[in-house]
């Protein structure tokens, strides 16, 4: 009895690794320090009703906020580890297993669980403030979002210490991937975490539309949104019609692993291509999800910072919907080596190219926009001229990729890796940095502390150069992606140092971001004003942090740049309510059943990592129990008293 | 609580008839019909075949659109038919060029 | 619910308007329903594709025109498109505010969605019997789960339906239930337009190849 549970526990824990027990410890240490302090402090109540069952578009972006930095770490510390196996040749500071499995979950939890989060972030915090509404079109929806995204993010998180890490790449290409070559839990994870999440993202970006098309403040045309809310639309309509592919990828080898269908197995016709197919048609249209805010932040943060409004508004415009069509036939860019022919490889690299059009327009417009300026370099700008260097190489060497005759000398070297590397750093998570720093006083009524925000932006920048320009020399050497070690005498070893240091300097930077955010908390510069920045946009008009309706009375908008327009005529007051605008507010009370809805997904989800049908029954009759209780909920809003308005308008001082 | 709904259901708009639904029905009806003909008679040719059932399909769909899913009707600007053209684009464009892509598959082996 | 005109920050509500759209709060999430579609679309689109390339990848198993039975998907067929009518007829009798009316074309609508999973089912349990399984040949596992996917819809359209049905009992035809049904008829009609798709491509061009 007792070895028959050992047996099964030694299975179904990790083992084996001193790593994976400090991990587990401190995993164990940090939960019941937490519970502990929610339950000294009595905090469980404050927990459940103020962000647990919230529906308030700004909780609910800072939540995906701090859950994205958290994964940021995650995913940081797998890459420090990674680097530092490939410091020196013959290294094994890793096995093999073990190296595999990290960078699958690198990527993944990069791509999936930082990036998507930090840009639904932003969205959740900024566009409803900056289109002058007072909630997204779906609250409830909305929530429902962030937790099913949460409770996918622990499902992939668990696999670190229950049952093994997904080990297949963050591609997860079959055969590999099939029962038959990778039958451990792992691979289950990855499957129904990124199924559970994607649900999410593909609500998300119906939510974003609706919000975008139909929630304006009154006058406002749509070539008079801020350029952040041009490129949160974009993306969602990029998420809404790419998301399905991945969502049908990830479900048809899910078959080939539980029901044994033959999709992509390789006996009984099956055509592991077509997965790969699939996850690029999805996987492609994904870079430019995350990298549009990105782009969008960086447009409000260089017309803020030069103070002047952006150059080429509509060229900007359209760059973005072009960026967000054109991304769409790119896909098969990724497989060029497959052998599908001249013609479509001629095909995929002339749309793969034509991409760096409408980013080209971008930008020069931003070169512009700061031509002649008056420029102030605050944390956000430094990130923004980061973006637009780091962008730059990232994109040139793309369309060195796109070459696609050229692509059979550099597919799966480390060119390709410094190249999306140099994309996805230099253009996304610079971007969404910026947009941050940016943003922060809005979320949290203070600015971040600008000495240590300096550090942490030139430890970054200088380790992201140091870290991935050798990879680029390195792939022309020969060195392949996913290799485990290599042996001496390549002519490799300097450089992979060199890189090395590069990563840890990142690190160092990252480190510099959480000081920087935990000194500021108690020491940062209070926004008192709503506007620390002097900036254009409406979210400023309104007090740091905005109360939860948004706007006590909702704004006019009479032009693009709304709120620098009024500054400009000293009209700000107009936007102050009085005593008599004021009405009752209509808004959408909190619940608990998203919340519910994301456990029953995480239960239905792990029930089928382990092939434990009862469990995943239960988890799935979850599901459809808060789905039906949902359809015969009705009066789920609630009208704020004007009394209460007034009350928080006069404690901020704003009634006029 | 200003307004309250329940008293007034159909207080403002008069009689709808079912002209278009059973115009609608009749079409789709018609459309299948003259598919199933084409196929089951063996008269024409594969490719061509397939090309007019795609033709009849798609007639289906406006059928089923503007006769039963009232697409003409929305609140502000016809935003949703912008999302459907886009959709029917992508959807299409995925489904022709995976088969283009994958058709490698019957050189090579 | 009902909103006063003052509050809306979406495009104020018009009178003479259908009166599922007659509050913005209604409609806006009909427009959010048509986005899902097109993203269903998208769904339906890769399984499409998905069964395009493996079509011929039957691996010395059953083939397509070996396996389909004309009756048995013609009738199908005549079902669904039976159905989506009558799924529209409820919609006109909502706006008509005809109540009973509402309610009787969504039972006959649910009846017929039953008839046609109960006759896909049947077809499925057929093919298994005769040795076609999903896991034969990556052929069959296309074909069950493109035909299965768009019948777990219909499936899944049918509770909604009945929940729907549930709510117009207890609350008549108010702009929040109008626009209950009116969405749930979008999507039944657009499972419509999706077995049009499945039997042209499927169905008909696998018995002719």
């Amino acid at each position: 009895m007792l070895s028959g549970i050992g047996n099964f526990a030694s299975h179904f824990f990790v083992t084996g690794d001193p790593m994976i027990y400090g991990a587990d410890a401190s995993i164990l240490l940090v939960s019941l320090g937490i519970l502990f302090v929610l339950t000294r402090y009595r905090k469980w109540g404050w927990l459940w009703q103020d962000w647990l069952t919230t529906v308030d578009h700004k909780k609910i972006g800072i939540m995906y906020l701090i859950a994205a930095l958290l994964m940021f770490f995650r995913g940081g510390v797998d890459a420090l580890l990674m680097r530092t196996q490939l410091a020196v040749p013959n290294n094994h500071f890793l096995t093999a297993e073990h190296y595999d499995q990290i960078f699958t979950t690198h990527g993944t939890i990069m791509i999936l669980f930082m990036a998507m989060p930090l840009i639904f972030a932003l969205f959740n915090i900024v566009v409803p403030l900056q289109i002058g509404a007072r909630d997204v079109a779906f609250p409830y929806l909305n929530a429902v979002s962030f937790w099913l995204f949460f409770f996918g993010a622990m499902l992939f998180n668990l696999s670190f210490v229950i049952g093994g890490s997904p080990d297949a790449g963050w591609v997860s290409y079959p055969p590999l991937s099939e029962l038959h070559f990778d039958p451990g839990p792992g691979e289950n994870y990855y499957l129904l975490a990124l199924q559970i999440s994607g649900i999410g993202s593909i609500a998300t970006g119906i939510n974003f539309i609706a919000t975008i098309l139909k929630m304006r403040a009154p006058g406002m045309k749509l070539m008079q949104m801020p350029l952040f809310t041009w490129s949160a639309l974009s993306a969602s309509i990029v998420i809404i019609f790419a998301f399905p592919a991945l969502t049908i990828a990830l479900a048809l080898l899910m078959l080939d692993r539980i029901v044994g269908t033959h999709f992509f197995t390789i006996l009984h016709g099956g055509d592991p291509m077509m997965f790969v197919n699939l996850f690029w048609v999805w996987g492609h249209p994904e870079v430019y999800i995350v990298v549009l805010p990105s782009f969008g932040a960086i447009s409000e943060v260089v017309a803020t910072f030069s103070r002047k409004r952006i150059f080429g508004y509509t060229s900007m415009v359209a760059s973005l919907l072009l960026i967000s069509v054109i991304s769409y036939f790119v896909w098969a860019h990724h497989f060029f080596t497959m052998g599908a022919g001249a013609d479509v490889n001629t095909f995929f690299a002339i749309a793969s190219m034509m991409v760096a059009i409408p980013t080209g327009v971008k930008v020069f417009n931003w070169l512009f926009t700061m031509y002649r300026g008056r420029i102030r370099l605050e944390l956000p700008m430094y990130w923004a001229l980061a973006l637009i260097v780091g962008f730059l190489m990232g994109g040139a060497t793309g369309v060195m990729l796109a070459i696609a005759p050229a692509d059979y000398q550099y597919h799966n070297s480390y060119f390709l890796i410094a190249h999306f590397h140099q994309t996805l750093i230099g253009g996304v998570v610079f971007g969404l940095f910026a947009g941050m720093y940016y943003w922060w006083p809005k979320m949290f009524g203070f600015k971040l502390n600008h000495r240590l925000g300096v550090w942490a932006f030139w430890l970054f920048n200088i380790g992201f150069y140091v870290c991935f320009m050798p990879q680029y020399a390195l792939g022309f050497m020969g060195m392949q992606r996913r290799m485990y070690t290599y042996p001496a005498g390549m002519g490799w070893t300097d450089l992979n140092f060199i890189s090395t240091i590069g990563a840890y300097l990142m690190g160092l930077g990252f480190l510099f971001i959480v000081a920087q955010i935990v000194y500021s908390i108690k020491f940062g510069e209070r926004d008192l004003t709503g506007d620390p920045w002097d900036a254009r946009t409406l979210e400023w008009s309104l007090p740091s942090p905005a109360p939860h309706y948004n706007f006590a009375v909702l704004p006019q908008v009479t032009a693009r740049d709304m709120w620098w327009e009024l500054k400009q005529q000293g009209r700000t007051g107009d936007l102050r309510p009085t005593s008599e605008d004021l009405k009752p507010i209509h808004m959408p009370k909190n619940s608990g059943r998203p919340f519910i809805m994301g456990v029953s997904f995480f239960v239905a989800g792990f029930g089928f990592v382990f092939n434990w049908y009862p469990i995943a029954v239960i988890g799935l009759l979850a599901v459809v129990v808060t789905l039906i209780t949902r359809s015969f909920e009705y009066g789920d809003e609630y009208h704020v008293p004007v009394e209460e308005i007034q009350h928080t308008e006069a404690a901020l001082g704003r009634l006029s | 609580m200003a307004l309250d709904h329940k008293s007034q259901p159909a207080a403002s708009h008069g009689h709808h008839s079912p002209r278009l639904y059973i115009i609608g029905y009749i079409s789709s009806i018609v459309l299948t019909a003259i598919a199933f003909g084409l196929a089951l008679s063996h008269t024409m040719h594969f490719g061509p075949l397939l090309v007019v059932l795609m033709i009849l399909a798609g007639l289906q769909i406006i059928v089923q659109l503007f006769f039963f899913m009232h697409v003409t009707e929305s609140d502000g600007p016809p935003y949703h038919s912008i999302a459907l053209v886009l959709g029917l684009f992508f959807t299409f464009a995925v489904a022709i060029m995976s088969v283009w892509i994958m058709s490698f598959g019957s050189q090579v082996s | 619910m009902a909103i006063a005109a003052h509050d809306a920050n979406l495009h104020g509500a018009i009178a003479g308007k259908p009166i599922e759209y007659q509050d913005p709060h209604q409609a806006v999430k009909i427009l959010g329903f048509w986005l899902f579609l097109a993203t269903d679309m998208l769904l339906f689109g890769c399984l499409f594709a998905t069964y395009l390339v493996l079509r011929t990848h039957t691996d010395g198993g059953p083939t397509a025109s070996q396996l389909f039975d004309v009756p048995g998907f013609a009738a199908e067929t005549i079902i669904l498109l039976t159905s989506s009518f009558t799924g529209g007829l409820a919609t006109l009798s909502m706006r008509n505010g005809n109540k009973k009316g509402v309610m009787a074309w969504i039972i006959v609508t649910i009846l017929l969605g039953l008839a046609f999973v109960g006759l896909e089912v049947n077809e499925f349990i057929t093919y298994a019997s005769h040795g076609a399984t999903m896991q034969r040949s990556a052929f069959l596992s296309s074909f069950f789960t493109l035909v299965g996917t768009h019948g777990s819809h219909v499936t899944l359209g049918i509770i909604w339906m009945f929940s729907i049905l549930m709510q117009v009992k207890k609350r008549g035809i108010t702009p929040e239930t109008a626009r209950k049904i009116f969405i749930v008829n979008l999507y039944w009609h657009f499972l419509d337009v999706v077995w049009v798709f499945i039997f042209t491509i499927v169905y008909l061009s696998g018995v002719v190849m």
